[in-house]
Parts: structure tokens; sequence; C-alpha cells
């Protein structure tokens, strides 16, 4: 089970408190994991990839054990600690504006 | 003597304004999206109850609500509460904030560019929604203007969006530009008397109008002059702030433009301008009188460097001869130190008689007058700055 921390405009959208854990089918890589969150809460659809390109939005980073992950390619295996579900994987809206 | 609910969009979070038709006590509802931008929010003249909201973020996106019982709950279209979000074969239902510009060889424009601000070519990206205007028939149609300009419609209630290729694809459209506020869409007027006719405009292209229910579009921006552009009498490039008509005489159109306020008398095809002895025509609100088609309101702005009223007095002006001759409206507006400004979409008349006509500052305040504009009265004054406004009148 991959455990993913979403931002706290996300959570409400998506109607979740806290952490939100995923059962990922094959290989836990950044694209995988996006695509299970979306497919499970389709209203996070556009909002964290474009509908479009599926390009990250600019405001919002992906973090996994203490490394940031958000220019790695989709495909890039998560963190063995993410996989085992001793670390979540991160989602992060950019501390900006005001 | 019926009720109104006003509809206040702002910087944080959406809010529902109702009253009875004495319009002196009001009940205030919010914040809905709380934290979220609230470009427009709108209500169906063919269903009172159904409401569209634009909440938006530099963050997450665009994401479209929709309210069936008036503003009590919300659910984005395509997911209602308790309703899977899946179909069968495990696909996503929601698309109600999937905009994306139509490049299919039958109905679409290829994603060419428009310019922009350094004068190169710039691709089209879709930012958000800057408008939406719901059908006067059928509260499952709506329109909505987006950034960069483009005019999207729904059909379904808002599940999903179909461009309207035609305004985008037309010509001009490389020559497109910016304003400062962005390329946006942000007006759409629908022609009762005329189902095939409707209005958009664009900063900083101009106005377009259709005859053939959105297929094709011309510009109708002959008369309009704009000294900041390299050819001040160009067909495009003017930055229209706002356009608006009164339904009863759909051939009169008023605008005010960045600078200046003008009015057509032939559906678009020519403007003069009717700012007369307005004490500044920059400005972004004008409206129209919901029983006096010849009465119009503005609420002029010292300059485009300076976004707020002129001398710090917060003033709405009345024409009632459609233009040139204007009176200032003061009586119960600050009438010193006030630098608020009014955005273009924060500004609506009810039609209840007397008619009301109710405007929002970026200061927090919704001002509404009972009386056609003669005296005025904070219906709350500390919200998130408001960038729309919009009133229903509820039998």
């Amino acid at each position: 089970m991959i455990r993913v921390v979403i931002p706290y405009h996300l959570r409400t959208l998506a109607n979740v408190s806290g952490e939100v854990e995923l059962d990922v089918k094959g290989p836990a890589t950044i694209r995988s994991v996006l695509e299970t969150l979306e497919g499970r809460y389709p209203m996070l659809r556009g909002t964290i990839r474009d509908h479009g390109t599926l390009q990250r939005r600019p405001f919002l980073r992906y973090f996994a054990c203490e490394e940031d992950m958000s220019l790695e390619a989709p495909d890039t295996p998560l963190p063995e600690r993410v996989v085992s579900g001793a670390e979540p994987f991160l989602i992060i809206g950019a501390i900006a504006g005001g | 003597m019926g009720a109104v609910r006003v509809l206040a969009g702002t910087r944080k979070g959406a809010f529902v304004l109702t009253s009875d038709g004495k319009r002196k006590t009001w009940d205030v509802q919010g914040p809905f999206f709380g934290g979220w931008e609230i470009y427009h929010m709108k209500g169906s003249p063919a269903d009172l109850n159904r409401l569209y909201v634009s909440q938006t973020s530099g963050w997450f996106g665009q994401i479209i609500q929709r309210s069936d019982d008036g503003g009590k709950t919300w659910h984005q279209p395509g997911l209602r509460p308790g309703e899977p979000t899946t179909t069968p074969d495990g696909m996503p239902v929601a698309e109600s904030n999937k905009f994306m510009y139509d490049t299919s060889p039958e109905t679409g424009k290829p994603l060419t560019t428009h310019q922009f601000y350094d004068g190169t070519q710039h691709p089209w990206e879709f930012k958000r929604v800057w408008h939406l205007e719901p059908s006067l028939t059928d509260p499952d149609t709506v329109y909505a203007g987006v950034e960069d300009a483009a005019l999207f419609r729904t059909t379904d209630g808002g599940q999903s969006w179909h461009e309207l290729a035609g305004l985008r694809g037309h010509a001009s459209g490389p020559q497109w530009t910016p304003g400062a506020g962005g390329l946006g869409l942000h007006s759409i007027i629908l022609d009762q008397s005329n189902p095939k006719r409707m209005y958009i405009a664009i900063s900083a292209a101009g106005v377009f109008r259709t005859d053939d229910g959105g297929t094709t579009w011309k510009p109708i921006n002959r008369g309009l002059r704009s000294q900041y552009i390299p050819d001040p009498d160009a067909e495009v490039g003017h930055c229209v702030h706002r356009i608006a008509m009164h339904p009863t005489k759909p051939n009169v159109l008023f605008m005010q433009k960045h600078w200046d306020v003008m009015r057509s008398d032939d559906a678009g095809e020519s403007w003069h301008e009717v700012s007369g002895n307005l004490p500044s025509d920059f400005g972004f609100v004008i409206d129209v009188h919901a029983h006096e088609p010849e009465t119009i309101f503005v609420v002029p702005i010292k300059s485009d460097s300076e976004h707020y009223p002129p001398d710090g007095k917060l003033r709405v002006y009345r024409s009632r001869t459609g233009g040139n001759t204007w009176e200032a409206l003061t009586s119960g507006l600050p009438q010193k130190d006030c630098y608020v400004n009014v955005l273009r979409d924060a500004m609506a008349v009810d039609t209840l008689d007397p008619c009301g006509v109710y405007f929002g500052t970026t200061g927090g305040q919704v001002y509404g007058s009972t009386d056609g504009g003669d005296s005025w009265a904070p219906i709350v004054r500390d919200l998130p700055a408001v960038l729309s406004v919009e009133v229903q009148a509820l039998s």
C-alpha cells in the first residue's frame, strides 16, 4: 500500500482527510501512482497534471524520502521505503503568492 | 414581492447573499470553496436553482462547480455525491474541468499561436474560465469564456466542454494580444430575440459577433480608437473591458473600453463615443437598467496606471440618455479616502421594481441600490477582493 500526501485544497476537493492509501498495480512509479490516484479520485484530474500534456502543474512538486522527484522522468521507480509504505509520496504546493 | 440572490465571486471563495424584495436585510452564506479564486458564478435564467461557478487556482488549475438547489449544496458536474466516480470499465467519469482546445480536423482549428507581450508568437495555453454564461432557455447549456481567449460550450450541465473553434480560428487570431490581465474572453451576451446571435469580447482583441450560433465570427470594432496600439483604428487589438445590452433593444450595445465609453446602435457594426462629462472615461464595468434601456451605469476609474476612483471618491455614474450626459451617484458611497477598484464582471442589476443595482469592490464591499442608483448601502463590507457580482430575482 502506497501512502500519498496531497495538498489541503486537493484533500477538500477529493473529500478526504489525512493521507491517501493506494493499491498501485505494477511497478510503483510517479506515473502509476498519479494514475491510480486520479482513477480513485477523478475530481483530481487536471489539478496535479495538465489534462492534455500530463505535465506536472508548475506550482506543484513531488517529494519522496527527502528527495525532490519533480524533475524525474514519469516512469522513475519510487524509493523502496515509499513502495513498502514506510514513507509517503508527497505532492506539495509551492510556497508562492501571498 | 419577490426575493433576490446575489452571487459574489471573490479572490478567496464564493458567497451567496439573499434578501426579500425589500432588499434591506441580507443573509450571507459562504465562503464556499474557501481559498480558491472564484472568477465568476452565475445562475441559469431557465432554472433559478441551477448555479455554475468557475473556481480557479494558480496551483491546481480549473474546477467547475454546480448547484441544483440555489447554492445550498455543490458538486463538480459528473460527480454527484455518492455516485460511482468511475465507469464500469474503470475509467474516470469527471471531465468537467477539461477545457481542451479543439484541434480535430472536422470542427477544430490547429493549435497555432497568438501574439505575445514581447511581439513574438506564443502557443495557446488554457489557464482559466473567466466568465460563465448560461443559456437563456436550457439549464444544461452554458457558454464559458476562457483564457487564452476561446469560447467553450457544455450541453450536459457542465460535465463536458467543447470549444466553438470558429472564434479562435478567425483569421485575426494570430494578432490577438493579451491585456495586462491576460488574453481573456470576459464578456458573453446572448440575444434573446435571435438565438443564433451572440456577442463576445476579449482583452485585448475586441468584440466579435456570430450570427450562426457560434460557427463563424466577425470582428465588430469599427469606430473604436485606441491610442496605445500601432494602428489606432485597427480591426482587432482594442482592449475592450466590458460590453452590455438591454434584452429589449438587442441592436444597442454599450461598451466600457480601456479608455472611452462607447455605444453602438447597429449590433456592433459601428461604435461612437458617449463618454461625455465623465470625470474619467477609464473603467471596467458597464451595465444597463433593467426597465429603462437608455439608462446605463459605469464606475469611472482614474487611469490605467492608477486603478482607483478619481479624487478618492467612489461614484457610480448614471446616464438616462444612453450616454453623453452623466450624473454622479454618491449617496451612501464613500466620498473620501476610497481607493478600491471595481472589476469588469462585478456589477449587476436585478429585475425587481424599482430596479436594484449591485457592485463589488477589490476592498471586499458589495454595495446595493434599491432605487436605480439614487442611494446605496453596503450589503457586506469585509469580503475578500470581489471579482464578480451577479444577481437573480427569485419569484
